[in-house]
């Protein structure tokens, strides 16, 4: 799916800068996300890592 | 969800799973997103404007999220990043311009694939010859501690050297370091122009600029060219943005494995020894070069198996220092929070 495809009508500069932000979105959320998974996560992992 | 994406479960398993790899590639050197993707996406059978446009809005999306983690550990000079993104800018104008001349001549291809193996070349055996040094050195003075802080010591002989040379005006880095403007300009263009001319992201040579050069911690280098590398790859994407060339569903899925490959890039910073890691990304980079050698001899002698052969070796290598890092990251975990350090 292209900028052209999930705005279809919308002016070029208009499609890129909705795909950069859909990105930009992405990436906080992925980062959010992850960082929670690690904050519960990573003590455990750790643990284990070092236990072997 | 994944009809929506335009993407079969295996294809977006795939791209996970080589996003993985790349985000930790991305999170501890600072590099290695469109040398690797963009070949990926052309043997998977993409269009190049759509490979290349897709493959420069991932770096990008994974720049954000690799600048994130290293700004939650403060190894992002901003001042120095943006400084650089003007210089790099100006120097891509300058390498196009350069590359549509030599086509103008009939010569491009080659010179710019010549280039781009001497480059790779170049910047492997300064890692690889950097690292056996310090091994050397470090035989005579290493307790076998953990990775070290910032400190002069990060800071590589050639860079020191550089900076000895007090040239006004003096710019205070982010450590404390002090670096000219004529240098940071001077190296911003030509990081600029190499990558203007080579049609790459160039993070593989703008982090070994930042710290063989202009003289910064490797951590630090990486923080900051990530964030260079968050804008120049935000001008590359809207770039093809525009020209509707960028597939959000191959963005989506290799991002959902490079932000967890690029926590534990970034992570692993912390606790494992450059110096264990620097000469596998060295033998990388020349395996890297030998790859694109490969690929260039495969278009000239219209051997396509080369290519085949190419790409093998450019992914094999670095999911080899892919594996190397994390192993390093574990035995680094153990080491420090083993029973014996309890």
């Amino acid at each position: 799916m292209t900028g052209t495809e999930l705005l279809p009508g919308a002016s070029p500069t208009l499609a890129a800068l909705v795909v950069l932000a859909v990105v930009v979105l992405e990436a906080g959320l992925l980062h959010a996300g992850y960082g929670i998974v690690e904050d519960r996560l990573g003590p455990v992992v750790f643990k284990r890592i070092a236990r072997r | 969800m994944l009809g929506l994406l335009g993407l079969s479960p295996g294809l977006f398993a795939l791209f996970v799973v080589f996003g993985f790899m790349v985000g930790v590639f991305f999170g501890f050197f600072g590099m290695g997103g469109s040398f690797l993707v963009t070949p990926a996406l052309l043997i998977l059978g993409y269009p190049a404007p759509v490979a290349i446009g897709s493959s420069m809005t991932f770096v990008f999306g994974t720049a954000v999220i690799a600048t994130l983690k290293h700004h939650d550990s403060g190894q992002v000079d901003y001042r120095l990043g943006g400084l650089m993104f003007v210089g790099i800018a100006l120097g891509i104008e300058g390498g196009s311009r350069l590359v549509f001349g030599l086509e103008a001549l009939g010569i491009a291809d080659a010179v710019v694939g010549v280039a781009y193996v001497l480059v790779l070349a170049a910047i492997g055996l300064l890692f690889t010859r950097s690292a056996l040094n310090d091994d050397g050195d470090e035989d005579e003075t290493d307790d076998g501690g953990e990775a070290d802080e910032s400190s002069d010591d990060d800071v590589p002989a050639i860079a020191q050297r550089i900076q000895s040379y007090d040239i006004p005006p003096m710019m205070t880095l982010a450590d404390g370091q002090q670096a000219s403007l004529w240098t940071i300009s001077g190296v911003s263009a030509g990081v600029g122009v190499i990558s203007g001319f080579l049609g790459v992201g160039g993070g593989f040579v703008r982090m070994p600029a930042i710290y063989y050069v202009i003289g910064t911690s490797l951590a630090a280098a990486v923080g900051t060219s990530l964030f260079t590398g968050l804008l120049s790859g935000g001008v590359g994407a809207f770039t093809y943005g525009r020209a509707g060339v960028i597939d959000l569903g191959i963005v989506t899925a290799l991002l959902v494995g490079s932000a967890l490959g690029a926590r534990i890039g970034s992570g692993a910073t912390a606790y494992v020894n450059e110096d264990d890691v620097t000469i596998y990304f060295g033998v990388m980079l020349l395996v890297a070069s030998a790859a694109v050698a490969l690929g260039e001899g495969a278009r000239w002698l219209s051997m396509p198996v080369l290519d085949q052969v190419s790409f093998v070796l450019l992914v094999g290598s670095a999911l080899f220092v892919c594996s190397i890092i994390l192993y390093h990251g574990a035995l680094a975990v153990r080491r420090e929070r083993g029973p014996s350090s309890v």
